[in-house]
């Protein structure tokens, strides 16, 4: 029997980016807040002290950080007529795990989404006809525009202290800056990083062929900041240490650096860490909830009774949880009705392996988003016009770090084993780069999010199980940006230029990023959507879901700004309209 | 209630963290004599307690606000707070106005015994009746408390009061209310009041004799408290503030931060319970008075030569182990890392703080202004002591520091 705790205004589930976002909004005008995690506490200077050499058989191999299978994993299968088996060891993707979540170990890029990302579907309409979507693409519209984004944006790069240098200012177009971005209200609150010297010869290589890099908006700082909260960061040192590892130097924008010491000063906010939220309860009617039900570690449960409830998880765990609560209709594929669960998207990433023999690279000098990029193959950016395929992604030479075990390279003839891998693995180190994209992901009627018929976890509820593969869409996309990529290869020198397009079909294996979104996207309608333009359940008008989840299809780059600006934007809809007049914000 | 005595340290202060104001008592009339007070005399009240850090020795870690028991550990042996919640039988709640005056500006204690001077009332004795019982009025609005504290934990013979007698004809001038400068502005002298009364920065920052007493003559020149430096306030161009400007001074007091440090140990208990509390001009007046301070008048040293062995070796831990936080100039980055340039506390002439810091890690103080609370790791389980005294005489002679060279021993005792 679940041990009934006392009343909160508002009870948070999950304290990653936006869990802590919300709560120190929240707490700080003097609601009852309690944030309920799944993992452990964490601190800056307590568990990432630069005194410790960083530990990569333990962060990247065994995945320290992360989400384990035994918490909680997921089923996947490639298409609707495969039975889904339990990923028993998470590869592909790599959810966190306790305060910060998975900002913890993320490497910093913080993108804005471009202005035709907010109305893809009718922006690609019209520019190459309805017949340009197949009829499974279930791509839409977000339910706002980056206009009424933009403020919200803002606001998140000056919570993280964004490094980088504005391209579109107040709709001037900025030398050095990307061209392609929606006019900024304001420069980075930092200065871009300085660059290493593979991602300065990729940006004078891409410069000579027309096009424009830009140096990566990063939460890697280039120089000490005080954010809006009064926290300060350092000045990012380039210890190579970022994706799989959290920041002892204060200088990675992550929540334990940025919020949490300006949250714990709060004094109605409550943080119950080790506690796994496992449903939202409803009254009668189902129109509301009125507790969380979580267990701690000792496996005792309780319930959480609280006026308000956020969904702040990971992005596929928050979708579980509307699941297995009974918030909203589940999405079925083969009727294509229901809503929660559906158009589940990924990202497409690629690489092209360089080789310059003659020079030195010194991979280790490195921050998780110090690099350059380029939008010019990004969205609709470029004619699609008999491409067969619409969207693209980001170009970019990033260096994020040469650690011993994880970024090793090979190249093709080289020894696989034995003191022949080791000298060629040696002289790869310094030689061999990898230039990378991150493709685009269109949403389809069979990518999807349900709840496993078979697998259970460890309280006995269905796992999420995965519908997932790539469509030619994103296949032919790969093909033709990575070919691109390869020519900004070849003009920088390289000797050696070997392209890795994506090819199907999709694996849980090897990593590929964890920009895992969709499931409970946003909409103008409940028909298509599991929440309204203010992040708010259609169904249940007192929970809010935040995250990538929220995302109507994936875009070809970072989608940690756009989770930022969300929880900021929401955060702004609960305090000045919700709580004055509780109820649904939009009329459905 | 024999033992309720109060408190107090010894030897003033000569350890004694901050602290506060005791007293104790109780017993006779007045209880319920006193009137409320008007709602200004105590916000007034509540606010000379911030200024006079009573919290510090009066609240215990996790205990009731006032209510006593915290360790006050003196070089003559250990005093508990006492509880100066308005309960009649375990607090104040029966002094009378003049008993509580009696106890806070003359050490007096209301059964007419000797107090200890952790109540640091040689400072107190500056502050008029009237701001004292401005804070007998705040207390006075306290939910009383029952807890009966044992204040007096000192051996024999420390554990006779009588001996104060001697002690406070010795070393209490009782110069009586703190008296204006008419040469100097009204925020100098608001400064100085607060500093040298209820601000009793004297007890730590002012070197102590043998028995405990100040050394006047080296008025806020620094000490070492507990095994921490509590740096020179004066403005020697090394050890002292003559690097601050008053803002960095009043910024420091306000957020525990500033260009240049980071305040952790018991100058960060300080901020937080006293200082981050005060306002902007007082916070200001404190700097300027500071400000006007003269140096000691010790001659500068000559820093060590960069060609000596240990300044070679410390140099490459340095920029190994520190440079990435501190910077290769030894400049840190403000607020959040401290500099080891122009630092007293690298440059003390006993490098206490800095062995302790290197030793065994530190955090620095979160405010509501400044809250990120950064942290040093501690050092002690990776670098051996002659690695640690290696690189510490390595940043008190670097960057135009120049201190005594540390040596293996000395971080051996500290470790």
């Amino acid at each position: 029997m679940a041990r009934k705790l006392p009343h909160k205004d508002v009870a948070i589930i999950g304290l990653g980016w936006t869990g802590a976002i919300l709560a120190y909004e929240l707490s700080s005008m003097g609601l009852d807040v309690v944030a309920i995690e799944r993992g452990p506490w964490r601190d800056t200077a307590t568990d990432f002290p630069p005194a410790w050499a960083p530990d990569e058989l333990r962060n990247v191999i065994r995945l320290g950080l992360f989400q384990q299978p035994a918490q909680s994993t997921v089923t996947l299968r490639n298409n609707l007529n495969q039975t889904a088996l339990p990923v028993r060891k998470f590869g592909s993707f790599t959810p966190g795990n306790g305060l910060g979540g998975a900002g913890v170990h993320w490497n910093g890029m913080t993108y804005r989404l471009m202005e035709s990302d907010f109305n893809w579907r009718t922006h690609n309409t019209q520019h190459y006809g309805a017949g340009a979507i197949p009829d499974q693409m279930t791509i839409q519209d977000w339910p706002m525009t980056f206009q009424e984004l933009e403020p919200y944006y803002d606001r998140f790069e000056k919570l993280c202290g964004t490094s980088g240098k504005a391209g579109n200012l107040q709709g001037q177009i900025k030398p050095g800056g990307n061209p392609f971005e929606g006019p900024r209200s304001s420069e980075y609150p930092t200065p871009p990083d300085r660059q290493p010297y593979t991602p300065t010869m990729f940006a004078e290589a891409a410069t000579g062929m027309g096009y424009h890099p830009f140096p990566i908006p990063s939460g890697n700082v280039s120089q000490s900041y005080t954010n809006p909260l009064g926290v300060t960061m350092g000045q990012c040192s380039y210890c190579g240490f970022c994706d799989f590892f959290g920041c002892g130097n204060y200088s990675k924008s992550s929540a334990q650096t940025c919020v949490v010491p300006a949250l714990i000063l709060q004094k109605t906010f409550e943080a119950r860490m080790n506690a796994n939220v496992t449903k939202i309860n409803l009254d009668s009617t189902g129109k509301k909830a009125i507790s969380v039900s979580y267990f701690d570690d000792n496996g005792e449960e309780f319930e959480q009774p609280a006026d308000l409830v956020l969904v702040c998880a990971f992005s596929f765990n928050c979708v579980h949880l509307l699941l297995l609560s009974g918030i909203g209709t589940p999405y079925d594929p083969v009727a294509g009705t229901g809503v929660v669960g559906r158009n589940y998207a990924y990202q497409c990433t690629s690489g092209v392996t360089v080789n310059f023999p003659d020079k030195l690279l010194n991979p280790f000098i490195a921050g998780g988003a110090v690099g350059m990029s380029l939008f010019d193959y990004n969205g609709d950016n470029f004619d699609h016009t008999n491409l067969g395929f619409i969207g693209g992604g980001v170009l970019q030479a990033c260096q994020t770090g040469g650690k011993p075990l994880s970024q090793l390279s090979s190249l093709p003839g080289d020894p696989t084993w034995g003191s022949g891998w080791k000298r060629a693995v040696k002289n790869n180190y310094q030689t061999t780069y990898a230039l990378g994209t991150q493709g685009a992901v269109q949403s389809y009627r069979d990518a999807c999010l349900d709840l496993d018929p078979t697998y259970k976890d460890r309280y006995g509820s269905p796992l999420l199980r995965m519908t997932f593969d790539w469509h030619d869409n994103e296949l032919k996309m790969s093909a033709y940006i990575t070919g691109k990529l390869a020519e900004i290869g070849k003009a920088m020198g390289a000797a050696q230029v070997i392209p890795h397009p994506r090819k199907g079909p999709y694996t849980v294996i090897p990593y590929q990023t964890t920009h895992n979104t969709g499931g409970a996207v946003a909409g103008d309608n409940p028909t298509n959507s599991v929440v309204n333009k203010y992040m708010q359940s259609w169904d249940v008008p007192n929970v809010f879901v935040f995250g990538a989840c929220a995302f109507p299809q994936n875009v070809g780059f970072n989608p940690t700004g756009m989770v930022g600006a969300l929880a900021y934007w929401g955060a702004d809809a609960i305090k000045n309209q919700y709580l004055k007049n509780p109820g649904p914000l939009v009329a459905s | 209630m024999r033992h309720m005595i109060s408190r107090t340290s010894l030897g003033a202060g000569a350890a004694l963290v901050v602290a506060a104001m005791l007293c104790l008592v109780h017993g006779q009339d007045t209880a319920g004599t006193t009137q409320p007070a008007d709602p200004q005399t105590i916000a007034q009240g509540k606010y000379l307690v911030y200024a006079g850090d009573c919290v510090a020795c009066h609240t215990a870690v996790g205990g009731a606000p006032f209510a006593g028991g915290t360790v006050i550990n003196t070089p003559f042996g250990k005093l508990l707070g006492p509880n100066i919640t308005p309960d009649v039988a375990t607090g104040i709640g029966g002094w009378t106005d003049d008993q509580f005056v009696r106890a806070v500006k003359y050490g007096i204690g209301h059964r007419d015994h000797y107090l200890y001077p952790g109540l640091p009332y040689i400072y107190f004795n500056k502050v008029p009746r009237a701001d004292i019982l401005k804070i007998r009025a705040y207390l006075a609005t306290l939910p009383p408390v029952n807890n009966r504290i044992h204040a007096d934990q000192l051996p024999f013979p420390f554990s006779i009061r009588l001996g104060m007698f001697g002690w406070d004809l010795l070393f209490f001038p009782k110069t009586g209310d703190y008296q204006p400068d008419p040469n100097q502005s009204a925020e100098w002298n608001r400064g100085a009041y607060l500093v040298q009364g209820l601000g009793h920065c004297a007890a730590c920052h002012t070197p102590k004799n043998l028995l405990g007493g100040d050394r006047t003559h080296q008025e806020l020149q620094g000490a070492v408290v507990n095994g921490w430096n509590a740096p020179p306030l004066v403005n020697d161009q090394h050890t002292g503030l003559a690097a601050w400007s008053a803002d960095d001074i009043e910024t420091y007091l306000k957020t525990g931060h500033n260009a240049f440090a980071d305040s952790s140990g018991d100058m960060a208990d300080v901020v937080t319970h006293s200082t981050s509390h005060l306002t902007d001009a007082d916070d200001k007046a404190i700097a300027v008075y500071l400000k006007s301070l003269p140096g000691s008048g010790v001659a500068p040293l000559a820093p060590i030569a960069a060609t000596d062995p240990a300044m070679i070796a410390g140099g490459h831990i340095y920029a190994d182990e520190c440079a990435a936080c501190h910077t290769g100039a030894g400049t840190g980055l403000p607020l959040i890392f401290p500099a080891l340039a122009v630092s007293p506390i690298v440059q003390a002439e006993t490098p206490a703080t800095l062995l302790q810091i290197v030793l065994h890690g530190g955090r620095s103080v979160a405010t509501t202004t400044a809250p990120t609370a950064s942290a040093m790791p501690a050092f002690g389980g990776q670098l051996t002591d002659q690695e640690i005294a290696d690189v510490s005489t390595y940043l008190r002679n670097s960057w135009g520091n120049a201190a005594p060279a540390v040596s293996a021993e000395q971080v051996a005792k500290v470790r």
